[in-house]
């Protein structure tokens, strides 16, 4: 069982080793993508062995837990762990026509499977510690990832994403360190436990404040998100991607684990002022979103604004809220890796993002232009697509509890959200091109043009299923949200079975 | 020694708080610097301060004999040091990068990735031009950036 | 820097640092020591060949980019990591091999435990000597 789930952490680290002595040669790149395809096998074939048993738990090295290192997968970190590799896998064939030999020389790819694998590993860890090991190691490749090939734009950007996710960590690691301090356990099954027996439950409560200001700043709640908007447009678009599909997932689905599993005892506090941020965050990433004027950028504030939904559906902390926050998490990566693989390759045949200097998308590029609309209209929140699904899942776990303000702001932040995707169609799109170009998806080279085209039409297709039988998805997150309300599978597969 | 060590975790604590407020980068990750050493306090003093021997076993010994001290705090932060030396390292080397490439080390004027507004007719000063700064070594010229700068773009337009 | 009594002690001081690495990580076996202690030893070795003379100069002494030493180690670890599969174990598990063992007698202890901390060796070594020649060649 365990090799099952060592295979999703091992497979893109080893990748990442072979990459990197091969990273001056064509092998290199193509190492990476067959690393990716491994791992979408291995991720699959993990994720059937949970759809068998529900809750599986692996022990590295054979010491039990608490004393190990647990790596456990559930619905909800199975099916992270899938989307990852789907990710993962879509943006190293993007790279292929994207990243210049410069950069693979430099050991791109080895930092892109190191960050593939700490996601990965982020996932599937069953403890607290090893939970922040790997926050770390994703950083550090991100940042490398970032700043990678040092244009000024870059070093500006990767300046403050660095020092604002650093004092995140700290503030991470100083909360670990206090809730050791009272519960004397990391292992998160036996904090379930552990919590119950703590006496001092303001200190619990502070503690838990702390991890929600953590994973805050990495998930882009309302008042820490400033690095994102920074950093996010700056790297080649791959980059911009991959980060913006998977990096603040991470931090959600951090915030979920961790308030479900561990700080469940305030619930009247904790959870109510995740909501207000929640709606905090919904409301200033999309109004931040109108006011931008480029393409990347305005996806960058919706990113902030999207995790609002998945933080609100959190913090409803209903069988269907979680429901709404599951359902909108996966549908959000494939999205939103993809709205940003549109705006690359708008930028590669257009010249530019800023969205003045574009123009023509519809009239020379009209494939591209229908493959924008899959993922804007979905982000929007547009029947049949996955969003609509998501959105309607979250607002309905709202008006449940009769919350009429929440579901009203989350409608009006939809219909925001259209007025930014049409502000990009009406600018990049509808209008001739400013400087004249007539920007065709023929004039690139035809491997190029299916290397970047592919993973677009592929997470697309994804995108358009999800959304046309939305049955087994929807039930899917129904049964991870039952999981993660009833976490008892999870502490006695984990832990073994409790006397 | 409790209470010292606790003292010193928020004299660490404020001082590293102080340094971050100021607008020089350099001065922000030296508050990080005591932040993390802070944080690290924090574990060890969680793990409550025994006076014990190395927790060692002994040949044969199926667990360790007497009064022994806490491992797991002291794994936890040499992990943490590690990780803390590797990222700080990262960062010092980032900072003095973009000294080079921007000229400056406050935070107030790196403006480069978020241009402040967009006016489209006055150029916007390039912060690098400021005096007395090297020119960049090599920027942008990828595959991509050929074209255009991303989003200096609209600054310069 | 240039300076002969540095130069000069750093001839000696240097193998000096990289011999007392490996007894760092082996001796890490049973007692206070290990690969993260020995790869810095090493590395310092390296360090004040820098100081002495350059970092080119460094560099081809080393012979092998310190970036691939560091990834190199963090394959070793990930291996020694699998060698468990090969006996049907967890991951990271430690497989050991008693070389001429006997009654009573343990012989030579080998354990993939070993080929763990080799690897942290040399993934600390290359990773602070990629960075130390980075920012010296920078500044």
């Amino acid at each position: 069982m365990s090799w099952i789930l060592v295979n999703p952490i091992l497979i893109p680290l080893v990748t990442a080793v072979l990459a990197y002595l091969f990273r001056t040669s064509p092998a290199g790149r193509w190492i990476s993508v067959a690393g990716t395809v491994v791992l979408l096998f291995a991720s699959l074939i993990m994720m059937g062995e949970v759809l068998e048993h529900g809750v599986i738990a692996g022990q590295m090295s054979n010491w039990q837990a608490p004393f190990g290192i647990t790596l456990v997968a559930d619905y909800l970190g199975g099916v992270m762990v899938v989307i990852t590799a789907i990710t993962a896998m879509a943006t190293v064939i993007y790279t292929l026509a994207e990243i210049p030999e410069r950069l693979e020389r430099l050991g791109f790819h080895a930092l892109l499977q190191v960050l593939v694998a700490a996601v990965c590993g982020a996932f599937l860890t069953g403890d607290l510690f090893n939970l922040y090991v790997w926050f770390e190691v994703m950083l550090i490749s991100s940042f490398g990832l970032l700043v990678l090939g040092g244009s000024k734009e870059q070093l500006d950007g990767g300046i403050k994403y660095v020092t604002l996710n650093l004092v995140s960590t700290i503030m991470f690691l100083s909360g670990i360190g206090l809730l050791y301090g009272i519960t004397g356990t990391l292992n998160m099954a036996d904090l379930h436990l552990a919590v119950r027996e703590v006496e001092n439950t303001g200190l619990l409560t502070t503690i838990a404040v702390m991890f929600m200001v953590a994973f805050g700043v990495k998930a882009a709640l309302f008042p820490l998100f400033f690095w994102l908007p920074a950093s996010y447009h700056t790297p080649p678009v791959a980059v911009s991607a991959i980060f913006a599909g998977l990096l603040t997932k991470v931090g959600v689905y951090a915030l979920i684990r961790s308030f479900t599993l561990i700080f469940d005892q305030d619930v009247a506090f904790t959870h109510t002022i995740l909501l207000w941020l929640a709606v905090a965050t919904m409301v200033t990433g999309v109004l931040g979103a109108a006011a931008m004027n480029d393409f990347r950028r305005i996806l960058s504030f919706h990113i902030i604004s999207q995790i609002g939904y998945m933080v609100l559906g959190l913090a409803l902390f209903t069988p269907l809220g979680l429901v709404g926050a599951v359902f909108y998490l996966v549908h959000h990566i494939i999205v939103k890796a993809n709205l940003f693989f549109v705006a690359g390759v708008a930028k590669r045949i257009g010249g530019s993002t800023d969205l003045s200097r574009l123009g023509g998308l519809y009239a020379h590029a009209p494939v591209l232009a229908f493959l924008f609309l899959i993922p804007a209209f979905s982000l929007a929140g547009f029947p049949p697509l996955s969003g609509f699904w998501a959105k309607y899942v979250v607002v309905k776990a709202a008006l449940d509890l009769e919350m009429w303000f929440v579901a009203g702001v989350s409608l009006a932040v939809g219909l925001l959200t259209i007025y930014s995707m049409t502000k990009i169609w009406g600018a990049a799109f509808w209008p001739k091109h400013p400087d004249g170009i007539k920007p065709r998806l023929g004039d690139l080279p035809a491997g190029e043009r299916v290397a970047l085209m592919a993973p677009i039409v592929g997470l697309a297709v994804l995108t358009c299923i999800i959304g046309l039988f939305p049955e087994p998805f929807v039930h899917f997150a129904e049964t991870s949200a039952e999981q993660l309300l009833d976490p008892t599978a999870y502490v006695t597969t984990v832990l073994g079975v409790q006397p | 020694m409790e209470l010292l060590l606790a003292l010193t975790i928020g004299v660490l604590m404020a001082s590293s708080v102080y340094l971050m407020l100021d607008r020089n980068v350099i001065r922000f990750l030296f508050g990080l610097i005591l932040l993390s050493n802070a944080a690290n306090l924090v574990i060890f003093l969680s793990g409550r301060l025994t006076a014990g021997a190395p927790p060692l076993i002994d040949e044969g010994a199926y667990a360790p004999t007497g009064v022994v001290a806490n491992a797991l705090p002291q794994a936890l932060v040499l992990t943490a040091i590690v990780i803390g030396f590797g990222l700080l390292a990262f960062t010092l080397a980032l900072v003095y990068r973009t000294y080079r490439s921007l000229g400056t080390v406050n935070s107030d004027e790196m403006r480069v990735a978020e241009p402040v507004s967009a006016p489209k007719t006055t150029p916007h000063p390039d912060p690098a031009a400021a005096p007395g700064t090297p020119p960049a070594s090599d920027p942008t010229l990828d595959k991509t950036d050929a074209t255009t700068t991303p989003t200096g773009g609209e600054a310069r337009a | 820097m240039q300076s002969l009594i540095l130069t000069t002690a750093t001839r000696l001081l240097v193998a000096l640092l990289l011999v007392f690495s490996i007894y760092a990580l082996l001796r890490g076996h049973n007692l206070p020591g290990g690969g993260f202690i020995g790869g810095l030893i090493g590395a310092t070795g390296f360090i004040l060949y820098v100081i002495a003379t350059s970092v080119s100069d460094a560099r081809s002494a080393l012979r092998a980019d310190p970036a691939n030493i560091a990834m190199l180690g963090v394959g070793i670890a990930a291996f020694s990591g699998i060698m468990g599969a090969f006996a049907g174990d967890a991951f990271l598990t430690g497989q050991w091999l008693f070389l001429f063992a006997a009654e009573g007698e343990k012989g030579l202890p080998l354990s993939s435990v070993l080929v763990f901390d080799v690897g942290v060796y040399l993934a600390v070594f290359g990773g602070i000597l990629t960075l130390v020649f980075a920012m010296e060649e920078e500044i």
